[in-house]
């Protein structure tokens, strides 16, 4: 396999007493998309702003682009596209000129700032928007702005933290095509994300994240055939009642997690499981059946839910 | 640390200027105006007429316009430095979208502070014209005084990044102005000569940047003698800088990357 383009050992950080990495190791390789999944506060983006060569590591290797993100943070970042959790555009100037200021930071010319945002707004369809004020701009058309001013220096890598946080959905499918194509297209992405949807439509390979460690590393499919069930059945028993329903399904299933508003049954076949406990007498409010995700996975692992 | 780097961030400064200039309009040509007005003929009336006019030995206009161009040039370099770099690191956060690029922490200060000496420059030479237009020195005069005042105002700035660096809210920016900058503003020899304070507060205005400030620009303009030599004047100025430029690099560190 060829060198991956960002490789970590030991990575560490730590704030004052705060350990927000501790110790993970990772590769990635050129071309792939490579999720960090993990809920809020799990390091995801800790270790996101070390491998965009912002933040210094505490302890560990890192190497980005073959480089040492200590030594030769500039020419990392002069070939890496960052797009932030928060959209932190300038809300006075335009769409063009954000997009401007940022190229020029790289050096850019301003002729060749002006070819790639033609190109990038036609990319992001933002064309008719290229003089509007950013203020009044969407949340969605905000995002694929800073995703827009991240590519203005054509990266070999681009770092996306929590790209869909706060957009709903019809805004988050438009945002995950644009995505698509890029990867398409060759440019190797690292995505955070605390939505499992968001890392099983979009991450070739993914880590899961917890409290600064890794838990697991694979393909969504492989880690949900490893850590899960083929399907789930979800039943919804009367409001303060699931525990006690939950210590008599036992049996019924593989593994049986109860969360405050639903009991989970992990089984191969969910609707099979809905037979038997209908059969042994249990009157669930309501019942779902469906394939494992991410999240199930999350929850073997840790024991909590990503999303609370 | 690159030059070209610092520069860029100085003309990204200078474009955002293009958007937003609207905003600092008032402060750059109206404030100079209605102090002038208020202070320099208003009450500069009353001052020759009285004993005061006796002891200062020229008009009273003449004497204050060139320490209120120092006064203005803390305040637009305070200023500068106070909101927009919370706006940076807190509130917009652009200073994080810009050391996502090449750009480094002591570039994006650097850049900021060589903007800022821009727009103190032109606040600087917009308020000279001024003060030649009300009479109160010729043109040459007060361009001498230009010099000082960025001087002056850069000081200012460079200190103020790096106390707001190191905020957590806007609070202390609002309990600066009110305990520091309005207090300088009113006792450091920019309304009348410090002699005229009681004797054991005289000597806490000698270390105050202003001071040194006013009497730079009142030295260069007006012929008036010094009370120190005026290079000690200036390398206390410099001085501050420095200390500022490497608190700031220090506080905006700690607090963008982390």
């Amino acid at each position: 396999m060829a060198n991956p383009l960002v490789s970590a050992r030991g990575l560490t950080k730590h704030f004052d007493e705060l350990v927000a990495v501790d110790a993970i190791d990772f590769d990635v390789q050129e071309g792939e998309a490579f999720g960090f999944l993990g809920p809020n506060g799990a390091g995801k983006s800790s270790t996101m702003r070390m491998i965009g060569s912002v933040s210094p590591l505490t302890a560990g290797t890192l190497s980005v682009l073959g480089l040492d993100p200590a030594r030769d943070g500039p020419q990392i970042r002069a070939r890496i596209g960052v797009v932030p959790q928060d959209d932190n555009l300038d809300l006075e100037l335009t769409v063009y000129e954000n997009l401007l200021i940022y190229g020029r930071y790289f050096g850019l010319s301003k002729a060749v700032i002006d070819g790639r945002v033609a190109e990038l707004l036609r990319f992001t369809q933002l064309e008719d928007r290229r003089d509007s004020p950013v203020d009044p701009l969407s949340g969605g058309m905000k995002r694929r702005l800073v995703i827009a001013r991240g590519l203005i220096n054509t990266p070999e890598l681009l770092l996306l933290d929590e790209p869909t946080t706060g957009l709903d959905p019809q805004a988050r499918h438009l945002l995950w095509d644009r995505l698509y194509r890029l990867k398409q297209e060759g440019v190797t992405l690292i995505i955070t994300t605390h939505y499992m949807d968001e890392a099983e439509q979009l991450c070739d390979r993914l880590v899961i994240m917890d409290k600064g460690k890794i838990a697991a590393e694979g393909a969504p499919r492989d880690l949900i055939d490893r850590y899960s069930t083929r399907e789930v059945l979800e039943l919804r028993f009367p409001v303060g009642t699931q525990a006690v329903n939950a210590e008599h399904l036992d049996g019924i299933a593989h593994k049986t997690e109860v969360l405050p508003d639903r009991v989970l049954l992990y089984t191969d076949n969910a609707d099979h499981a809905h037979s038997k406990v209908l059969q042994a007498g249990f009157e669930p409010e309501s019942t779902v059946s469906r394939r494992s995700t991410l999240e199930d996975v999350f929850l073997s692992l840790t024991g909590r839910t990503l999303v609370d | 640390m690159t030059v070209v780097g610092s520069l860029r961030v100085v003309e990204a400064g200078a474009r955002v200027y293009r958007r937003t200039w609207r905003g600092s309009v008032i402060s750059t040509f109206l404030n100079p105006i209605l102090y002038l007005l208020a202070m320099g003929i208003g009450l500069g009336e009353l001052v020759d007429e009285g004993s005061g006019g006796a002891s200062l030995d020229l008009p009273y206009l003449t004497f204050l316009a060139p320490g209120l161009l120092a006064a203005a040039a803390m305040q637009t370099g305070a200023g500068d430095a106070s909101y927009p770099v919370m706006a940076g690191i807190k509130w917009r956060k652009t200073y994080e979208a810009t050391l996502s690029t090449p750009i480094g922490v002591p570039e994006l200060l650097f850049g900021h502070l060589g903007w800022v000496t821009v727009r103190l420059t032109f606040v600087s030479v917009v308020f000279a014209a001024i003060m030649t237009l009300f009479g109160a020195t010729s043109a040459v005069e007060g361009m001498l005084a230009v010099p000082p005042a960025v001087l002056t105002g850069l000081a200012f700035s460079s200190l103020v990044t790096a106390y707001t660096a190191k905020l957590k809210n806007e609070m202390g920016l609002a309990a600066m102005f009110r305990f520091a900058i309005v207090p300088l503003f009113l006792f450091s020899g920019t309304f009348f000569p410090i002699e005229q304070l009681p004797d054991y507060v005289e000597p806490l205005a000698y270390i105050t940047p202003l001071w040194h400030g006013v009497e730079l620009c009142r030295g260069l303009a007006l012929g008036l003698e010094y009370t120190v030599h005026p290079l000690i004047s200036v390398s206390y100025l410099v001085v501050l800088i420095a200390v500022g430029a490497v608190l700031g690099v220090m506080t905006l560190r700690r607090r963008l990357i982390a």
